[in-house]
């Protein structure tokens, strides 16, 4: 399993994606910090928190369009499913070098308190908080995004399907409004990653916000095992 | 070693593969033949794990695939139709990963640099597999199979896209790794099946159409001599005069060869040369050559896959 970790880690620096993904990210966290922090003259980073949103739903589809998709076209998945290695090791491995990335890219907020901090007294427990909702956020989107690569042979295809369904999860709760049903659009709005994620943006730390974004994870690990087990038998 | 028993796989409507059944002992090399699409490759698929079968079993050292899959893994070495290469990774790089994949518990130093020296790869260890010839990228496949010194090789096709040096070395080393080894190995090529299988099972539309030991299958139908003869003088003179000789079964025009000369093939049911130069040495005509005729395995193959001779096939099977 830290074989197959390695190697997906390693290889988002072979080529041009880890670069690309990794100064995305710094740009965007960056650009947040002027238009929210400096800009301003003030310490308190959740503008910046609030608003990487939208950039970390699109930069994880990136992160894992490849780790499934990649391996059917090139073949390389005879080479994993026939070592002995099972199933749920392969997904958490690669899972796990998507998410190594993403920490990689929330490193950013770390540079950017201690910058701060040079200048004014950032709050820390805000900064680890909501990284730690980031990295939450930021796992579950990179289940969602194996789950799709692993049906489909095309990176492209994967990555945009990603994004989609990003999108959708994240947005369900606009549809909220629109839906008679009381009942409906509680559940809408608590299915929602942004209302989830909003939360940690505010400084509100709950545990079933925590325990929802972990839910996801697991479950579209789960689909994602089911996925490429389900393979071996078309 | 190898024991496959009622294998049957269908693909959406097409079936694949309908009730195989086979078995190989310890340290034979077994070849698969037949067309394009005829099961080899998705009964290797099956038998490394990377598939499931509809029904049947495999059992590999008295250890069932579907029950212990972790287990049979690590005995077998598989290179797939396509060699399974990360193209962004150095050879040197790809085969320490899947080292540490096969789990293999030897020096991996010593034992990679042995695999590259046996499959000559050690020139390229340090190239990017994205940048090799198709021939090295087929030996680099090759290498990952051998990893772990597993005691079942399985090798589609491994010679496709070698040059004739290569392939004869390849070869040599599958037949030297048979020694300790059992290999089961894919071939559309007759001649590399019979140059390096102990035993050989032709297989068509997902049905074992004939299965025996090279040996058996080259001289099957060895109750028909066959003949190939260029003889001076008028075509059909020489046509009459073969046909007459006794134990003559058919007489084939081949055309001719050179000025003057016509070539033909004698099939008969017995020896009959002694006869042949007789009769033709009575009549005055010059027999330029004469030379007996193997049945080849192509002749079986060819024979089977088209289904001509029906009757033939089910002796084969037989043996």
């Amino acid at each position: 399993m830290s074989a197959i970790f390695k190697r997906e880690f390693v290889s988002y620096f072979t080529s041009p994606v880890g670069y690309a993904v990794l100064a995305a990210f710094m740009f965007f966290s960056g650009l947040f910090l002027w238009v929210y922090c400096l800009f301003p003259g003030t310490s308190n980073m959740s503008g910046v928190f609030q608003s990487m949103f939208f950039i970390v739903l699109f930069i994880i589809p990136l992160i894992t369009m490849r780790l499934f998709a990649e391996d059917k076209k090139q073949k390389t998945d005879q080479a994993l499913l026939t070592a002995p290695v099972s199933i749920p090791s392969i997904v958490t491995a690669k899972y796990l070098s998507a998410l190594a990335m993403t920490g990689l890219c929330l490193s950013a907020f770390v540079i950017e308190g201690i910058a701060l901090s040079f200048i004014s007294h950032p709050d820390w427990s805000v900064i680890i908080g909501n990284v730690f909702g980031m990295a939450l956020l930021g796992s579950a989107f990179a289940a969602i995004g194996i789950f799709v690569s692993s049906l489909t042979e095309s990176v492209i295809v994967a990555a945009i399907v990603s994004f989609a369904v990003n999108v959708i999860i994240s947005l369900i709760d606009t549809v909220a409004s629109t839906v008679p049903v009381d009942f409906m659009k509680e559940l809408l709005t608590a299915l929602s990653f942004q209302t989830r994620y909003s939360h940690f943006a505010l400084g509100l730390f709950s545990l079933s916000d925590v325990i929802y974004f972990i839910t996801v994870t697991f479950l579209f690990l789960f689909l994602t095992d089911r996925a490429v087990e389900r393979r071996r038998w078309a | 070693m190898i024991k496959v028993k009622n294998l049957s796989k269908t693909y959406v409507k097409n079936k694949a593969l309908d009730n195989v059944s086979f078995s190989i002992s310890e340290g034979e090399i077994l070849g698969f033949l037949g067309p394009n699409g005829a099961g080899k490759s998705t009964t290797m698929n099956i038998i490394t794990g990377y598939l499931s079968s509809d029904s049947g079993s495999v059992e590999i050292n008295g250890k069932d695939i579907m029950e212990e899959p972790a287990a049979v893994k690590k005995m077998i070495g598989y290179l797939p139709e396509q060699p399974p290469l990360y193209n962004d990774m150095t050879v040197e790089k790809y085969l320490e990963f899947m080292f540490k994949l096969k789990k293999v518990r030897l020096p991996m130093k010593e034992h990679i640099s042995k695999i590259c020296e046996d499959v000559k790869i050690s020139d390229v260890r340090n190239r990017i597999i994205k940048n090799l010839s198709k021939g090295y990228r087929q030996r680099v496949g090759l290498a990952q199979a051998l990893l772990g010194d597993p005691k079942v090789l399985i090798l589609d096709e491994p010679t496709v896209g070698l040059d004739p040096e290569q392939i004869i070395e390849i070869r040599r080393l599958i037949r030297d790794l048979g020694k300790d080894h059992t290999i089961i190995l894919s071939s559309h090529l007759l001649s590399e099946v019979q140059a390096v299988c102990d035993k050989i099972i032709i297989i068509n539309h997902g049905k074992i159409a004939a299965q025996g030991l090279t040996s058996d299958m080259t001289h099957t139908g060895s109750a028909t001599h066959r003949l190939d003869i260029i003889v001076e003088g008028r075509r059909q003179t020489v046509h009459s005069l073969l046909s007459k000789v006794d134990g003559v079964v058919a007489v084939n025009d081949i055309g001719e060869c050179e000025k003057g000369c016509f070539e033909f093939t004698v099939e008969s049911s017995r020896d009959v040369r002694r006869l042949i130069f007789r009769a033709a040495a009575k009549t005055d005509l010059c027999i330029l050559s004469m030379k007996p005729v193997a049945v080849s395995l192509e002749d079986t193959y060819l024979s089977i896959i088209t289904g001509k001779a029906e009757e033939e096939n089910n002796n084969v099977s037989d043996i």
